[in-house]
């Protein structure tokens, strides 16, 4: 076997062996070594996650069995166009983050923040990758409790209290995830994705009422992970207390409970399922509805930029399940692509709120008038071009994506309540993104001008976010491609079931 | 499961107790007092209602490979009926998982606690009444 086969275990592989080299060079008090661990690990990500996505461009489906055990007894790891798209993502975001956390020297504030964010990057990668629901159980749990430290970071009142919640919501998630586990194995007799969906199908009629309950309590673990109203309450006060750079990797977390999402409704409880067929679907367009008008009222209402930078997180998820819950090839799409560009727009809003609220003295980033400050203009752009992005304005990629959403939805039946919700909340993103910038940035009250503390390096990270979306958007016809041969293939089970279940050895 | 098949404790009578009943009342036992806990105001009792939680989730997953009595997870030559030992091995995995993060939120617990001086969920400063019930100026306290 050649070692290109073993490319698909790389992304799990490569920071979890990065971790502990970083944890034990920051032992011996070795910064710098650390800190370009972290970026070696970071850079190899993004390779292999290209050439991951290069290999399975045309529509191949790698499935690589861990031990080599085949596949329905073993856990295998499977890569399609959308597993690949969503590591080329966290790669991109993960090298945004870091290179923010360096620039402003906020990984200094503890000891352990290196080792802490390789062990984020493999729980997301490996819940990207994995065609094992249990594995995927235990991924959630290791991004998880990655995530935990992480949000920790710095520490201070303000998070501790943060955290407590949402430690203890996160891990009431958890184990709810479980016995939803408990009632599928149960049922069907076994954890693998593509197995489970072949024998949904056959579970007696009896037997209907539980598989229904399960399929729903599953997918409200991943509604809380993903932040959908009414789960989202957990996350403005914990995104908006974190670290930013740290806030900044977390836009994909709720990413990933969408991504469950995606990959679970259409494989388990699709077509094949019989009776049980597109249960959870009615649910989720409505709550994704009442999900992107909390979130972008949240947005008109934040006292801060980093309150609301997390209420547009919470608002462009809902966005993006109102796409989803079409569960047609187009409107999903449509959706990942969405979805690539709200993750960076949501980064960039928090790292701009960051560069700011360094600049801004004892102000900080709260939404009212301070006096000017150095550095003020070329922050001002910024702002201005992350808001852009969030709210879906054009010439970014939000508005590329939002049209393509609304261009989709207009086929489906409530394409009225999706046009009016998403138009509307652009709406009152756009008022309350411009209120707040022009409070922060436009006006000012008497007093000295404030010396510049912060160094220029800050804004590094944000406008390599933005310019990622001026990329997405100059792309945007071979990434809206690409978009929706992934959708196609998640919303053809039958085929990647075929290639993981056959092919017992990579 | 037949009634001669149980051992001894659980025939009562004539009557028996079976596991199935037995196990799923201390599961929903569990799961009630965790719920009740978790939704209470102090970390403490937060944490131990997650702790209860779990206990029965981790019951939960036991039982959903099928209750088997005396039969052994691996093979043997000699024996045709097996328990499955999958459940049980996700069992030992949630058990590690639970008891690590458990540890975790009693340390962030008491962290919080000694760094904000409040032990409530939202950070608020709550006077804590150690009695739960009427006070000696007849307001009605809960912790």
């Amino acid at each position: 076997m050649s070692l290109a086969a073993h490319i698909p275990v790389l992304p799990i592989a490569l920071p979890a062996l990065a971790a502990p080299f970083a944890l034990l060079a920051l032992r011996r008090r070795r910064r710098t070594l650390a800190l370009w661990l972290g970026f070696g690990s970071g850079l190899a990500l993004l390779l292999t996650a290209l050439a991951l996505m290069a290999r399975v461009s045309d529509g191949t489906i790698l499935a690589y069995a861990l031990g080599d055990w085949p596949a329905p007894f073993g856990i295998v790891l499977v890569v399609d166009r959308l597993a690949a798209m969503m590591l080329v993502l966290t790669a991109s975001l993960a090298l945004i983050a870091l290179l923010h956390a360096v620039a402003t020297r906020s990984d200094r504030k503890g000891w352990h923040f290196h080792p802490l964010f390789q062990f984020q990057l493999m729980g997301l990668n490996g819940a990207f990758l994995t065609g094992d629901l249990f594995n995927l159980f235990v991924f959630f749990e290791v991004l998880l409790i990655a995530s935990y430290g992480l949000m920790l970071h710095g520490q201070g009142p303000a998070r501790l209290k943060a955290g407590m919640q949402y430690v203890v919501v996160n891990l009431v998630g958890s184990s709810v995830f479980l016995i939803a586990l408990g009632m599928l194995y149960a049922l069907t007799g076994t954890l693998n994705m593509a197995d489970m969906g072949l024998r949904v199908a056959a579970v007696p009629q009896a037997d209907q009422g539980i598989l229904r309950i399960a399929g729903l309590l599953l997918v409200s673990v991943f509604a809380l992970k993903a932040a959908v109203a009414p789960l989202h309450l957990w996350l403005p006060r914990t995104y908006a207390v974190s670290t930013p750079a740290v806030a900044a990797l977390f836009a994909i977390m709720t990413k990933v409970g969408v991504y469950a999402i995606i990959r679970v409704v259409p494989q388990v409880f699709g077509d094949g399922a019989g009776a049980a067929a597109w249960v959870p679907a009615p649910w989720l367009f409505p709550a994704a509805l009442v999900s992107a008008v909390v979130g972008f009222a949240g947005v008109f209402a934040a006292r801060s930029l980093s309150e609301q930078a997390a209420y547009a997180v919470i608002g462009s998820t809902g966005t993006l399940l109102i796409a989803v819950a079409g569960w047609t090839p187009e409107s999903l799409g449509a959706a990942l692509y969405y979805l690539a560009h709200s993750t960076l727009a949501g980064a960039a809003l928090f790292l701009v709120a960051d560069a700011a609220a360094r600049r801004r003295g004892p102000f900080g980033d709260t939404a009212s008038p301070g006096p000017a400050f150095a550095g003020r203009g070329i922050a001002a752009m910024l702002f201005m071009a992350a808001a852009i992005a969030a709210t879906g304005l054009p010439p970014l990629s939000g508005f590329i994506g939002k049209l393509l959403i609304l261009k989709s939805a207009a086929a489906l039946p409530d394409w009225g309540w999706a046009w009016g919700v998403i138009l509307g909340t652009t709406f009152i993103g756009v008022i309350g993104l411009a209120r707040a910038g022009s409070a922060v940035f436009w006006k000012t009250v008497e007093g000295d001008v404030l010396a510049a503390r912060a160094r220029p390096a800050d804004f590094a990270a944000p406008a390599l976010a933005l310019a990622l979306l001026a990329g997405l958007s100059a792309g945007a016809g071979w990434a809206s491609a690409y978009a929706g041969a992934a959708a196609a293939q998640v919303l053809d089970p039958a085929r990647s079931a075929a290639v993981v279940l056959a092919e017992a050895t990579p | 499961m037949s009634a001669s098949a149980l051992p001894a404790p659980l025939r009562q009578r004539g009557r028996a107790v079976s596991y199935e009943f037995l196990l799923a009342s201390a599961i929903g036992v569990l799961v009630a007092g965790g719920i009740f806990l978790a939704l209470r105001a102090r970390t403490f009792q937060v944490v131990l209602g997650l702790t209860l939680f779990s206990y029965a989730v981790n019951l939960f997953l036991f039982a959903s490979g099928r209750l088997v009595l005396g039969r052994p997870p691996i093979w043997d030559k000699t024996i045709t009926e097996y328990a499955d030992p999958l459940p049980q091995a996700l069992v030992l995995t949630a058990i590690v998982i639970t008891f690590g993060m458990t540890a975790f939120v009693v340390i962030l617990a008491l962290r919080g606690f000694l760094e904000t001086g409040s032990d409530h969920v939202d950070g608020d400063i709550v006077p804590c009444d150690t009695h739960d019930g009427p006070t000696t100026d007849g307001k009605v306290t809960r912790l």
